[in-house]
């Protein structure tokens, strides 16, 4: 059984706490406790049906304004996969949630009103699953009940969508009919869609393929703990030197000539430890610790690839930014902490280049500085070089945080598009 | 040649790699960390986390335990014996003493509970110890507030948890930075589920103290809860103790935590048993949560675990 990270965007009105709420309760994620607590809410509140989003607006604020202000995390799990849902609310002031949400999913649910077709929100989310570079979107057409299930108005859907989704990256598209109220085409294929050949929802979230969606071409080790046992019990362990790290690409084999950066000398892997043990390969994303054949002057924040695959030794760096807050705005001459892999350091904004409106992928290039949930395409200068790939080719190696020196929050997420040294 | 090969991996997998990734980042980053073992079955599974984190090598940061001075005297046993087996620090914080300090007053009758308590003498002991970041077992399946909190979760030198004012947390990048006197709980078991605890305690063979097995027990009934009798509750005359075969699904002060009528003797027989029931956690077993709706975010708003 692996895992799949999915985020589900729209408004409790496209029936979105509903979908997810008869995915938890049909895979029995929903407990009789959670659900007499809901039950006895919406009584108390009058209202005539149980709303299933009362379970996932968690603080007291979401639930006395009936808003979802934050991503919360749900889990539920089938005999096939566990599933960890980020249920990100949709509105246009929650851009940083659902860019948070998507940060790790693997896969986003867009949800559409049939009745409405593809609004200007539904634009929005599928350019912020393809700038997150989430692998795999599927557009959920809901409501198909409210439509009389006709294909004829899923189609048109389908090709106003298709033609939207043609100038952003979207790698794989899946279009499914639904009715979350009524289950059709949620968990079983329904009897309503006939003329629809395609899986039911879960069963294409329980089969869909995502192991090879990491990158697992360029080696790529970020070092983050230096592990020395000073005082180990074991004698053995007296002149152990370890790297520890989370694999972030690549595959890495004891015996690969490996590289290590900044300092660009070569060595081996001598091997590849674990608590439970050596291994013979590690891949992403594991969390292992190499042992290396010379004595090179390592630590935390260095990187190690091979030798003819190496990041980009960088401190010019070009890259989308999606801004965070409301306390300061993003303009140059801004001084920052970044962020990236395990090393930080420092960042000056050289230039804004544009600010892109998330709703019409209009290029304003009047923009001098971006406000809370504004994305725009910034240069950055930074202190010390960071060893980055495009966002595009590596989401962990790509991806970067801003923090805000006076408050220490984070601030700004950035996808690098380009680097220079 | 290319080989085709299968890079998919397995569910523990994933979250053990996710929840070492965090421990090593607190330990990098932090000037003085801690991990709260308590001896439930989520601080223990963190525990294992942190040997395989830094193995070689010890464990570079002590163990704290906040004991109410109402805990089941098997999990304290199994508390020290750990300790000790691991060569670690455990730095215990008494709620007594904060009692005895004047800090906190004790609560009286019958529904008297040192739950609450227990939040002073926390946030006392990360300011005293200059804890900058305390490790915590909490899992976002758990209950609703704890659903929307982060890995890295910033408190104020309050202690206090600001919900609406929560910092983004984006990949596997985790913002560590804070001013003197602030803190951040870490929570690296964030993403596991009741189910995935189990399935990694019975995968690992990882020990548990005895109480989470069947075993028979004297207890009353309160709230539909079965509670145990001991010196530390008030009992009603309307609340009549008998003897039954249980076991707890949590483990906390032995006032409030409730045990579950079983027979389930094995890790085995417990896993089938939990992937049956129809109750959470912490509804089952635990009456501070069920005060109100928004009890467990009142609670962490304070500083509570």
């Amino acid at each position: 059984m692996d895992i799949l990270r999915f985020a589900t965007a729209g408004s409790v009105d496209d029936g979105k706490s509903t979908l997810i709420g008869r995915l938890l309760f049909d895979s029995k994620a929903i407990f009789e406790d959670q659900l007499e607590a809901v039950e006895r809410t919406s009584r108390d509140r009058g209202t005539e049906y149980t709303d299933l989003s009362l379970l996932t607006d968690g603080l007291r604020a979401e639930r006395e304004q009936g808003i979802t202000i934050d991503v919360a995390y749900r889990y539920f799990a089938t005999p096939r996969r566990k599933f960890i849902i980020a249920d990100t609310p949709g509105h246009i002031q929650y851009t940083r949630n659902m860019v948070t949400g998507a940060s790790t999913a693997d896969l986003a649910i867009i949800l559409i009103d049939a009745r409405k077709g593809v609004l200007e929100q539904s634009r929005r989310h599928a350019f912020l699953t393809s700038l997150l570079r989430v692998p795999h979107l599927v557009l959920a057409v809901n409501k198909m009940d409210l439509v009389d299930y006709s294909q004829e108005r899923f189609e048109e859907i389908r090709e106003e969508f298709t033609s939207f989704a043609s100038k952003l990256n979207v790698s794989d598209l899946t279009f499914i009919p639904i009715s979350a109220l009524h289950g059709d085409n949620v968990v079983s294929r329904s009897e309503n869609t006939p003329w629809y050949q395609g899986s039911s929802l879960l069963h294409h979230l329980e089969n869909v393929h995502i192991a090879s969606d990491r990158n697992l071409v360029d080696v790529r080790f970020p070092v983050q703990y230096v592990i020395r046992p000073q005082k180990a019990t074991d004698p053995a362990f007296h002149d152990y030197r370890g790297y520890a790290g989370q694999v972030a690409g690549g595959v890495l084999k004891p015996g690969d000539e490996v590289l290590h950066l900044p300092s660009g000398l070569a060595t081996r892997i001598a091997s590849i430890d674990t608590f439970d043990g050596p291994v013979e390969e590690a891949f992403p994303p594991m969390s292992v610790t190499l042992r290396l054949e010379d004595d090179i002057d390592i630590s935390r924040g260095d990187m190690i690839c091979r030798p003819n695959n190496q990041p980009q030794a960088a401190q010019e760096l070009e890259a989308m930014v999606c801004w965070m807050t409301d306390a300061v705005k993003l303009a140059p001459r801004s001084k920052l902490t970044i962020k990236h892999t395990t090393r930080t350091a420092r960042a000056l904004v050289r230039d804004v280049h544009y600010r892109l409106d998330v709703n019409t992928l209009h290029r304003d290039e009047t923009a001098t500085a971006l406000g809370l949930n504004e994305i725009g395409r910034v240069s950055l200068r930074v202190t010390h070089p960071l060893f980055v790939d495009e966002y595009s080719r590596n989401r962990l190696t790509g991806g970067f945080i801003l923090v805000e020196e006076g408050s220490n929050t984070t601030v700004g997420a950035g996808m690098i598009v380009d680097a220079r040294g | 040649m290319l080989q085709q090969r299968d890079y998919t991996t397995s569910q523990l997998d994933v979250l053990e790699a996710e929840a070492i990734h965090i421990m090593r980042e607190v330990a990098a980053e932090f000037e003085r960390p801690c991990l709260l073992f308590s001896g439930g079955k989520d601080s223990i599974v963190m525990l294992r986390i942190a040997e395989k984190a830094f193995w070689p090598a010890p464990i570079p940061f002590p163990l704290m335990h906040i004991d109410t001075g109402h805990n089941f005297p098997e999990v304290l046993e199994f508390r020290d014996r750990r300790s000790e087996e691991l060569g670690a620090r455990l730095v215990v914080a008494l709620v007594q003493d904060s009692i005895d300090a004047g800090r906190v007053a004790e609560e009286t009758g019958r529904r008297a509970s040192r739950n609450r308590l227990q939040t002073t003498t926390l946030l006392d002991a990360i300011e005293d110890n200059e804890f900058d970041a305390v490790f915590g077992g909490a899992r976002r399946d758990e209950e609703k507030a704890r659903a929307k909190e982060r890995v890295f979760s910033f408190r104020d030198e309050f202690g206090q948890w600001d919900p609406k004012n929560q910092r983004p947390e984006l990949w596997n990048l985790y913002n560590a930075r804070i001013r003197k006197g602030e803190h951040i709980r870490v929570f690296p078991l964030s993403n596991w589920t009741e189910l995935d605890i189990w399935d990694y305690i019975r995968r690992e063979g990882i020990e548990i103290p005895s109480i989470y097995f069947a075993h028979t027990r004297s207890v009353f009934e309160r709230d539909g809860m079965l509670l145990a009798d001991s010196e530390f509750v008030t009992r009603g005359d309307d609340e009549p103790v008998f003897e039954a075969v249980v076991r707890y699904r949590t483990v906390g002060d032995l006032t409030i935590t409730g045990a579950v009528q079983s027979t389930a003797a094995t890790v085995e027989a417990i896993i089938e048993e939990i992937a049956a029931t129809r109750l959470t956690e912490r509804g089952a077993t635990r009456a501070d949560d069920r005060s109100s709706e928004a009890a467990m975010e009142d609670r962490k708003r304070e500083g509570y675990f």
